[in-house]
């Protein structure tokens, strides 16, 4: 009997004790509904709450905790000169143990037996079952492949008889607490509310995951690299992380990503607020409903595409336009048909994620200027101030705040940014001012260190997440002071 | 309208000449002011324009694939020369069928099969995945060997990108891939109506693959779907449960405060952050496996449940007070309350919310980089923890493959995700219209 069984099962327990407790309240009040302290329903939730919710509680810990028993039980049996190698080969001997135990399951009793018995080869035999043994095993470890289906299989009927004993034994207890005058539907909704609490907490959970996670591994990078030399280091030269190789470590300076990422994030940020506050100050004065109701949705189409594609956009459009485009305006300069933007650059990559964020801008500044009384603007071109004037002088003035909140907010944006840049803006990692020359950014660091063969334990993947940090405290710091301001403002006026 | 007012037009004697206050300069001024906020709109409008057209220009050609259609015979000499085929099975697995293909088409040509050189360009016009095409005909019907069937054979990806077009044939012959001899033999076969184009199905269907005509987002599309899925299963109950205890009980304190400006913030989260989160905890600490779509919906569920709280608060708030104060009035519990009158009341609003979330959870890439599922799949995965790729991935990869047919696929792979993601924005926008209810 496997889990998924288990679960069917206490499904079925489940359907019966809500029936029964349904049936046992209807029964108990004689019929007459008005005796009964709540609805029917709620005795046999109430019913149903006890007979699965501790039985569920159990099940999850259990699976949760009998592996790392049962793995710690069967290390224990390893012979002493495995256990005094390092840690990574122990693991692989457990793989190997357990990828044993796996196809020691899928053999018939006799051929399980002629292996046991050393009789017949296992891996030839483990092969054609279509399990894959990664080297011959030694004859400790078929011991300690028994050892582990043992214990496998005793810890998979205590759970199934732990749990279907807790199911069964709160179904029993809730259903002899059933009387007409028990408060059923308030004990219910306690545990509905105690299930709400539980749903607003994984927001936090979620935080608190980011940071410990980022953090433990970001520390132990610290270990290995000092972390002066990560924020102030100039060169980034990762190396590859050669295993077992001493000499493989790189250097891991900061500087570099960080210049890039604001380089580009402020290219883009000159598109994007131009147009973008243009546009929020056309729609917001300018524009009849018509034009707004049809011009402020196609702009925010721009807003839903994803970022790949703006990514390939840059590859293949943009990019090499922008070479191509260089390159003639050289020739017709001094006649040498040569581009002097690379395909892929700080301004290819700039301008494309500035389109993107066009829609931030805007979307989050019309709603702004919206929000500016109507009263300033009447005062205003009540004394003879044309409606440009009034916008410059007297709106976007009171509006000031709030935009500049908006703007915060999309360079957190620009700065988090990935797909473009991974695709538009390059992978050299280098200072250096023009903007025709591809630079890199953080985020694409992060990618590049990421993808491939990891090992949780080398610095050029764990720098990975030292860079992960650093981006998060910079976006969090942005957005923290943009919300200040925008919620500062928006009581100015309220 | 400024000509009514210069002074020209003001008869001297009607009224006194009018203190300049730069009338003329202060309208021009505002003319240009609008000018500017047309310019930027229509800027942004332009690029959107240029976008779409850029992809749809270069993809429209992947939903059709150029085939050869021709007689193909099913030698016995070639697929099984010693009559093995009743003994051992795996005979028929390993078969020659590329030289089946190429004797079909050379025969078709007039070349002779002695001619190496030539029939080596022969076999250049056709795919290599016509190997696995004819193995699974002869598979499921062994008794076509010895007989000539009319095939469809997918054409080479050099032949394809010709043929619709995308390749300079004025290109000196040594700089192209396709020699000017089986340019002749495309034409010739062109013809007779044996090359042509046709929908092309595989690319819905297929898997990765390193030769791009046979390439196809079958993978992609599965794996993006288990991760709707799963987004859909957690984050929409999950979500609305946060919200209404935000919305409805949870006193005015500290520990809610940090809740609220929790959830802004995780809204602003860089998406690639989520990705080191799944990479440490649902990889490395709690070791679920690799490119598997469980971990990509479970990183994508965190990254969208900040959206759908975000907007299914909005819509409980929007349910007006004078409902909860009716049911509460007439005797039902605040819990009842909640679930009975005003969740159903907010639904369309929540619903709408959530498609929103998802069809940008559906686009999203990066995340999904970090947790391994830039990963070749060949195979369909059957369960959530098989590996996969995702849609947007399978994007980001071919973009990085460098032979010309695969831009058109890259371009047809984005035609096929701005089309789901037009369906389910439009979804949400009719939802919005058909439920929305003004109090």
């Amino acid at each position: 009997m496997n889990t998924s069984i288990l679960l069917l099962i206490l499904a079925l327990i489940g359907i019966a004790s809500y029936l029964a407790g349904t049936r046992r309240a209807v029964a108990l009040a004689g019929g007459r509904s008005s005796d009964m302290h709540s609805r029917p329903g709620y005795y046999g939730s109430y019913v149903l709450i006890w007979a699965l919710l501790p039985a569920a509680l159990v099940l999850a810990l259990w699976l949760a905790i009998s592996p790392l028993l049962v793995n710690s039980a069967v290390r224990s049996e390893f012979p002493e000169e495995v256990r005094a190698q390092p840690q990574a080969s122990q693991s692989l001997a457990y793989g190997m143990v357990s990828t044993i135990a796996r196809g020691l399951q899928v053999l018939t009793p006799e051929e399980r037996e002629q292996v046991t018995a050393g009789t017949a080869d296992v891996r030839p035999l483990l092969a054609s079952r279509g399990v894959a043994i990664a080297g011959d095993p030694e004859p400790y470890m078929m011991e300690a492949a028994q050892t582990l289906n043992g214990l496998s299989a005793t810890s998979r009927f205590g759970m199934i008889a732990t749990v279907l004993a807790v199911a069964i034994g709160g179904l029993l207890l809730a259903y002899r607490r059933i009387a007409p005058r028990f408060r059923a539907r308030n004990q219910v909704e306690k545990v509905i509310l105690g299930a709400l609490v539980v749903a607003s907490s994984i927001a936090i959970l979620t935080t608190v995951g980011i940071v410990f996670s980022m953090l433990s591994e970001a520390i132990q990078f610290f270990t290995m690299v000092p972390a002066s030399e990560f924020f102030f280091g100039t060169v980034w030269d990762p190396r590859f992380a050669a295993a077992g190789a001493a000499d493989s470590a790189g250097q891991f300076g900061l500087i570099p990503l960080l210049a890039g990422t604001l380089y580009i994030g402020a290219v883009a940020m000159a598109v994007a607020v131009p147009v973008g506050l243009f546009s929020a100050i056309y729609m917001a004065e300018y524009a009849s409903p018509r034009f707004r109701s049809v011009a402020k949705p196609l702009l925010e189409v721009l807003a839903g595409i994803p970022t790949i594609v703006y990514g390939f956009f840059a590859l293949t459009t943009v990019g090499p336009f922008l070479r191509d485009i260089s390159a003639q305006i050289n020739e017709l300069a001094t006649g040498n048909y040569q581009n002097f933007i690379q395909a892929q650059s700080v301004i290819t990559a700039g301008f494309v994620m500035g389109i993107m964020l066009i829609p931030y801008v805007s979307s989050l500044s019309d709603d702004i200027i919206t929000a500016v009384p109507r009263a300033l603007r009447d005062g205003s071109l009540g004394l003879g101030a044309t409606k440009s004037e009034t916008i410059k002088r007297v709106v976007l003035p009171a509006a000031l705040p709030g935009i500049v909140g908006a703007i915060l907010m999309t360079a957190s944006r620009a700065i988090g940014e990935t797909m473009i840049v991974v695709l538009a803006a390059g992978v050299a990692a280098r200072m250096q001012f023009d903007p025709f020359e591809p630079m890199t950014t953080v985020t694409v660091k992060i990618v590049s260190q990421l993808t491939g063969d990891l090992e949780f334990t080398s610095p050029q993947t764990l720098v990975a997440f030292a860079l992960g940090i650093t981006l998060f405290t910079i976006t969090l710091c942005l957005n923290i002071y943009a919300l200040y301001i925008v919620r500062k403002y928006r009581e100015q006026y309220e | 309208m400024t000509d009514a007012i210069t002074p020209a037009a003001i008869p001297a004697s009607a009224a006194p000449p009018r203190r300049d206050i730069g009338i003329k300069r202060r309208y021009a001024a505002e003319r240009r002011f609008r000018a500017y906020g047309i310019a930027a709109i229509s800027f942004g409008l332009l690029f959107l324009f240029l976008l779409l057209w850029s992809v749809v220009s270069k993809g429209y050609t992947a939903f059709q694939q150029t085939t050869i259609t021709i007689p193909v015979e099913f030698s016995e000499q070639i697929i099984d020369p010693d009559n093995e085929r009743q003994t051992d099975p795996r005979k028929l697995m390993t078969a020659n069928y590329p030289n089946v293909a190429r004797n079909a088409l050379a025969k078709v040509l007039g070349v002779s099969t002695d001619d190496r050189a030539a029939l080596r360009e022969v076999n250049g016009l056709i795919s290599d995945s016509i190997r696995t095409q004819l193995r699974d005909m002869v598979i499921a019907n062994p008794a076509i060997i010895g007989t000539t069937q009319t095939v469809s054979l997918l054409a080479h990806g050099n032949v394809d990108s010709i043929f619709k077009g995308q390749v300079d044939l004025t290109v000196g012959e040594q700089n192209r891939r396709i020699s000017d001899r089986q340019v002749g033999w495309m034409n010739e076969l062109s013809a007779s109506g044996a090359l042509a184009k046709q929908f092309n199905a595989g690319i819905f269907v297929n898997g990765a693959s390193s030769r791009p005509e046979a390439a196809g987002v079958g993978v992609a599309l599965i794996g993006s779907f288990y991760m709707m899925l799963i987004v859909l299963v957690l984050a929409l109950p999950i979500g609305v449960a946060a919200s209404i205890y935000l919305e409805e009980f949870a006193p005015k304190n500290r520990f809610t405060d940090l809740i609220e400006v929790n959830i802004n913030n995780l809204a602003a989260v860089p998406s690639i952050v989520y990705g080191l989160l799944g990479l440490a905890v649902f990889i490395n600490f709690m070791g679920l496996p690799r490119s598997a779509s469980l971990v990509g919906g479970l990183v994508l569920t965190l990254m969208t449940l900040p959206t759908i709280i975000i907007a299914t608060r909005a819509a409980l708030k929007a349910v007006p007070p004078s409902i909860r104060a009716a049911a509460l009035g007439l005797g039902a519990s605040k819990m009842q309350t909640i679930f009975h009158h005003v969740l159903p009341l907010a639904m369309p609003g929540i619903l709408t919310g959530t498609i929103i979330g998802l069809a940008h959870a559906l686009g999203e890439t990066a995340p999904l980089l970090l947790i391994g599922m830039v990963a070749f799949v060949a195979n369909y995965p059957t369960t959530p923890l098989d590996p996969s790729t995702a849609l947007p991935v399978q994007i980001y990869m071919w973009a990085n493959e460098a032979e010309r047919a695969f831009v058109e696929r890259t371009s047809g792979a984005i035609i096929i995700l701005l089309l789901f993601l037009l369906v389910m924005n439009v979804g949400a926008i009719l939802l919005r219209r058909r439920f929305e209810r003004r109090w």
